[in-house]
């Protein structure tokens, strides 16, 4: 090639560039990209992440392409799958679990131009937002109807990684039991993984064994709702999906994340070019965190009083993690009347006082 | 109770969560001993939970269900036989490739089951037995799969030991160019080996969809496959062995949650890592009495066998 033709090709090149990509963009679909962490049919997590890629596609049509990788493990394999979505022209990929944080940073440094949105995640970049939900909301509810309900006076938690968002999900289900039933205790038993159905059966059974008549859980599948039916007189809570198949008892409420806003409201800003890497943690009152209807197996005052601390969630006049509070080892945390400040909830390493669990290390 | 652990619950426990991993080890153990290595019981159990998850909510029966989750293992080992037996492929390489052809078709074959509840698989009434202190709990309050296993275990024990398919089967798993020699059929026997293998490694599966979990989830064996081939190994290739195994394995498993439960502060990677640790020391003490090679296993072991030679 001589270099005038060079120059001149380069030349016209650059002026399709120029002139030519912002209608290109608008030709073609926008490509989203999801990774989950595990299957979209856990009936969970990662099901109700892709129930809100569904209603993107819902919404925008042929606007949009989307593309998910599920069951992705939080390791090299989140950043090789990250990786290749980006490779495929993905120009927005949402990340949809806590131990993908790295391997989002990672990739998004190599990909400057791809926009990434890591859920519950603490680390921001000029192309990486993060988002959360306030789920802990839903466990002081829980909280609320389990102290009321337990008639053994014990509640049992499985929790997945001992991360602060879990830890919140603990401490808040402890207060509020606690404010109901000064005689509540807790056991905690951690399976560390999120998505375990064997285990999570397991865990729920010695739970069980040990007396509880309460199984909350921060893991992702049924298989603690249904050992609680065989039991009997055991009820439990719905976790990020409804899991009304369980209902009305043994699921008796439900916590439900409910992304479809948000994905809605972030792909629209990088169709309008207006998107911004920020920090989004949104509660009941935004609509990210729903509660799944109280069924007939709570006593009416009791499901009343829930849904009166609820709608003081809604309000914003009630914040579950309001002094006096004090942490387990015994020193003083929120005096009284004190709300807790996001960054201390963000970064959650400790048990509230009576908690006689021990946190692992 | 003991610390704060219902040592009846631990054991009643232990023998629903032992339960899949036994019934796999039982055929494994049994394909061995006919000189065949099949890796992929991993694949033949996840196709044993979705083929019988599948047929228990169609029919509406739990028994046709395990049925036809011993047959979608069956289908599956047959065509692991197939492929090493007749066409003399590398058994370990086969094996391997089995489990991921179970993976994926499994999770390929189970989308329309996800978060579809199966029909409950019954509790045995022994009537008043169950109500004895201890020991009715213990042994008389399971579903009838967990006797099934015990049965199988027992029944495979006795037909090595005593019965004289036994004895042709352990022949050509030691040496299989001489019990060709003397007429018996190599390929055959370990034709039937593998179905065998193939049926308990589905039934096990369906037992983790149908009554431990209960729910089909893509790759919900989670590793129980490997477990159950570590297992043979651990118990020398006997049936009695694989008993303790299995019910060691998922003892350490089941008390690692109850001492959570009881609120017991020990590290949870350690416990969690517990179950694998005692296996392996269990391993290593076994081996270490059994210095005489009592613990090799057979002498054919994952070697092809062509007639012609």
């Amino acid at each position: 090639m001589k270099r005038r033709t060079f120059l001149a090709s380069s030349a016209a090149m650059a002026g399709i560039a120029a002139s030519g990509a912002p209608a290109f963009a608008q030709a073609d679909p926008l490509k989203v990209g999801f990774i989950y962490v595990g299957p979209v049919g856990d009936m969970g997590w990662s099901y109700q992440h892709d129930q809100g890629r569904q209603a993107l596609e819902a919404e925008f049509g042929d606007k949009i392409q989307t593309k998910f990788i599920e069951s992705v493990p939080e390791g090299p394999d989140a950043e090789r799958s990250l990786t290749s979505l980006a490779l495929e022209g993905h120009e927005l990929i949402f990340a949809t679990s806590f131990g993908y944080m790295d391997a989002v940073q990672n990739v998004a440094k190599k990909f400057p131009n791809v926009k990434f949105e890591h859920a519950t995640g603490y680390k921001r970049a000029e192309n990486v937002g993060t988002y959360d939900a306030r789920f802990y909301q839903g466990r002081a509810v829980q909280g609320t109807i389990a102290g009321r309900m337990t008639k053994s006076n014990k509640i049992g938690y499985i929790g997945s990684f001992p991360i602060p968002e879990c830890i919140q999900g603990i401490n808040a289900a402890y207060i509020h039991a606690k404010k109901v039933n000064p005689d509540v205790e807790m056991s905690v038993v951690w399976i560390n993984s999120w998505f375990d159905p064997a285990k999570e059966a397991d865990a729920a059974g010695a739970l069980i064994a040990s007396g509880v008549d309460v199984v909350m859980q921060h893991t992702d599948s049924t298989a603690p709702q249904a050992k609680a039916q065989e039991a009997g007189n055991v009820i439990t809570f719905g976790q990020a999906s409804d899991m009304s198949n369980f209902a009305p008892k043994p699921r008796v409420t439900s916590t439900i994340d409910n992304w479809a806003p948000y994905y809605k409201k972030r792909v629209q800003a990088v169709l309008d070019g207006t998107w911004e890497s920020d920090a989004t943690w949104g509660g009941i009152d935004t609509g990210m965190v729903e509660i799944g209807e109280i069924t007939d197996a709570v006593p009416a005052e009791v499901k009343e009083e829930a849904e009166a601390l609820i709608e003081s969630m809604r309000t914003g006049e009630y914040h579950p993690f309001t002094g006096p509070l004090k942490k387990q080892d015994g020193s003083d945390w929120l005096a009284d009347g004190e709300v807790a400040d996001d960054g201390t909830l963000a970064g959650m390493n400790f048990y509230v006082d009576g908690i006689t669990a021990e946190m692992p290390s | 109770m003991i610390g704060g652990i219902d040592i009846v619950t631990l054991i009643a426990m232990l023998m629903t969560a032992s339960t899949p991993v036994l019934l796999a080890a039982t055929g494994e153990l049994v394909v061995e001993r006919s000189g065949v290595l099949n890796l992929g019981v991993e694949g033949m159990m996840v196709m044993g939970a979705i083929g019988g998850f599948a047929a228990a909510v169609a029919t509406g029966s739990p028994v046709l269900g395990f049925i036809a989750a011993a047959l979608s293992g069956v289908v599956l080992a047959l065509l692991f036989g197939l492929l090493t037996q007749v066409f003399l492929s590398n058994q370990v390489a086969t094996g391997l490739a089995l489990t991921l052809f179970g993976l994926g078709l499994s999770a390929l074959l189970g989308k329309p089951f996800e978060g579809v509840r199966p029909p409950p698989t019954t509790k045995l009434d022994f009537g008043p037995l169950s109500d004895i202190p201890v020991l009715g709990r213990i042994l008389f309050s399971h579903d009838w799969v967990v006797y099934l296993s015990l049965i199988l275990c027992a029944a495979t024990w006795a037909f090595l030991k005593f019965a004289r398919g036994g004895l042709i089967l352990k022949a050509v798993g030691e040496n299989h160019d001489a019990a060709h020699g003397l007429g018996y059929r190599v390929v055959a026997v370990r034709f039937m080996a593998l179905a065998y293998g193939g049926a308990l490694a589905g039934i096990g599966g369906a037992y983790l969809s149908l009554v431990r979990v209960p729910q089909w989830t893509e790759g919900m064996t989670a590793g129980a496959g490997w477990i159950a081939l570590a297992i043979v190994v651990f118990a020398s290739w006997r049936p009695e062995r694989a008993l303790i195994g299995a019910y060691l394995f998922g003892g350490i498993t089941a008390l690692q949650l109850q001492l959570q439960a009881a609120g017991y502060a020990i590290p949870v990677h350690l416990l969690s890592m517990a179950p694998y640790l005692v296996t392996i020391l269990a391993l290593v003490l076994l081996s270490a009495m059994h210095r005489n090679g009592a613990q090799a296993g057979p002498g054919s072991l994952g070697k092809s066998f062509h007639a012609s030679r």
